[in-house]
């Protein structure tokens, strides 16, 4: 394995993609907590005030994650992969896990950056530091969701294959489908409940009083969906002639 | 050697390999020979495991593809030049192959020095022609210094250049006694590269041979005779029990060689102003074995078909 994740990592590195991800990545996340800081009036930041712009870090990497699988099938270079290891699920399960990785050192970059340059430019009171639990799941938690959500764009891009159409799922799912299902009338809270972007949202920002799952349960429920999606990438791989 | 025993494969209704059953020998260059669309690739993709088959197995050395141990080592593959991502250079592209089979990092540049792509190994390889292309594919299925080699029309759109170095390098390979296998739509071209030749058309095997036997049987010999008393010949000829077919000015005789033809002739007192043997080109018997099994006929092949690519009583 650790043979297959070094081959990954080299494919994953020779290729611009996710360097430029990367840097717009944490380029969005820090830069938005540098604007908020710039205007923020009214009451002392605190901890979440630098958090704002995790969204859109987490955004960039979910197209990176998918990308990393579906320019392989646009380039067909899937072929050469399997060609080389004939074991696709070890091969996909290595660029899940380094892809994955990867999206959760960019997250904690990201989070840790942005509190840190809203502590620079603000001067930082006693609200900014992160002391409690939920100060500490809110910055370092952004790396969890940022992997589990890699794993979940690998598995999509590998079960759709080609990169629009992987992407635009990732983008309009979370962005619009999991909201608008509140509209469904009756069932619309429930359903919506149990989201699983959703439901990440509710690990970083602490569940509220009428959310379904802990802090934690939440997090593990967004890794469950993670691991079915991949589960049916996998028997997809296996299946399908590549 | 590899080993196809009744491979199959469908896509819903459309039988694209059919039952094919072959063997491609040790330390030779088997051709794998058919017009576009007789399931060339497909059946190459099932010897790599890339496709399941429907049915049948290929087998190499006795082992099924996915259960080779590190299958770079084994088997050396070109299906297609553009498999590779094109902002990657072509170093990175073979750094990651020989990575994933454990092959030394030192490897790679020599596989380049091979193919001679030392001097652009650190460009990106969506900028390469397709006769570079071609070589980064070469020196892909060389990197694990394998016994056996599958090509997929290696020279298609090659420029002249760029063929002759392919033949060469097969000719190379199969000195070194490796085991290749090149398909192929063009007879010519692998009249000249190989040994043995498997055909197929639509699927199904056509025949197994050497490329000497298979030319010889599908060529057709025939004699041009030329002379002002045509009639008197064809006569003669007539009772001899011979095939004749009338080609312009001439008389194109089969079933009877030049020497027999002359005294023929001269027993007759029949003045002759050419009589030269004729040998059916390679393309002329390739249309012969696989006319039929052409899958998409166009227009011209469809409708009256030059003389010469039709033998007579055809």
């Amino acid at each position: 394995m650790t043979t297959l994740l070094a081959t990954e990592r080299i494919k994953l590195f020779t290729t611009r993609s996710p360097w430029w991800s990367a840097f717009l990545a944490l380029g969005l996340t820090i830069g938005f907590a540098g604007l908020v800081a710039l205007n923020h009036n009214g009451g002392p930041l605190r901890v979440e005030h630098s958090q704002f712009g995790i969204q859109f870090g987490l955004m960039v990497v979910t197209v990176m994650a998918a990308l990393a699988i579906t320019t392989e099938y646009r380039f067909a270079t899937i072929r050469a992969t399997f060609q080389a290891v004939p074991n696709r699920t070890s091969a996909l399960l290595a660029k899940t896990t380094v892809v994955a990785v990867l999206a959760a050192v960019i997250g904690e970059v990201a989070a840790f950056g942005s509190w840190a340059t809203v502590k620079v430019i603000d001067g930082g009171g006693p609200e900014l530091a992160i002391t409690t639990g939920a100060d500490w799941r809110m910055v370092a938690g952004a790396g969890l969701v940022f992997g589990i959500a890699a794993v979940i764009a690998v598995a999509v891009g590998t079960l759709v294959r080609q990169s629009a159409g992987a992407i635009s799922i990732l983008l309009i799912w979370p962005l619009l489908v999991e909201n608008l299902v509140q509209l469904i009338p009756g069932a619309g809270d429930d359903i919506h409940n149990w989201m699983p972007f959703t439901v990440a949202g509710r690990f970083l920002n602490g569940p509220g009083p009428d959310a379904p799952l802990s802090a934690w349960g939440s997090l593990f429920y967004f890794a469950a969906v993670a691991a079915v999606l991949l589960l049916a990438a996998i028997t997809a791989v296996n299946k399908r002639d590549a | 050697m590899i080993e196809a025993v009744g491979l199959t494969k469908s896509y819903g209704k459309t039988l694209a390999v059919d039952n094919l059953s072959f063997s491609v020998p040790t330390g030779r260059v088997t051709g794998f020979l058919g017009p576009n669309g007789a399931g060339k690739s497909t059946t190459m993709r099932m010897i790599l495991g890339l496709d399941t088959p429907t049915g049948g197995s290929a087998l190499i050395d006795g082992k099924r593809y996915r259960d080779l141990h590190q299958p770079l080592r084994t088997v050396g593959a070109l299906l297609d030049a553009k498999w590779v991502h094109p902002n990657r250079s072509a170093r990175a592209h073979l750094q990651w192959l020989a990575r994933s089979n454990q092959l030394p990092a030192k490897r790679v540049d020599e596989v380049l020095e091979i193919v001679g792509l030392t001097a652009v190994a650190n460009k990106r390889a969506g900028g390469f022609s397709l006769g570079m292309s071609q070589r980064l594919g070469i020196a892909a299925a060389l990197l694990g210094d394998p016994q056996v080699l599958l090509f997929d029309e290696p020279v298609n759109g090659l420029d002249p250049e760029g063929i002759l170095w392919i033949r060469k390098f097969m000719h190379r390979l199969a000195e070194e006694g490796r085991t290749v296998f090149v398909s192929s739509h063009l007879l010519s071209e692998m009249a000249l590269t190989a040994q043995e030749l498997v055909v197929i058309g639509r699927g199904k095997l056509i025949s197994q041979s050497s490329t000497e036997d298979f030319v010889a049987q599908a060529t057709e010999n025939t004699v041009r005779v030329r002379g002002p008393q045509l009639a008197a010949l064809r006569s003669a000829l007539g009772q001899a029990g011979v095939s004749i077919r009338d080609e312009g000015e001439s008389l194109v005789v089969s079933g009877m060689d030049c020497a027999d033809i002359g005294e023929l002739a001269a027993r007759t007192q029949t003045v002759l102003h050419e009589l030269s043997p004729q040998r059916g080109s390679l393309e002329e018997a390739f249309m012969q074995l696989t006319g039929d099994s052409v899958e998409y006929h166009t227009e011209i092949a469809d409708g009256p078909t030059p003389a010469t690519l039709v033998p007579a009583g055809k």
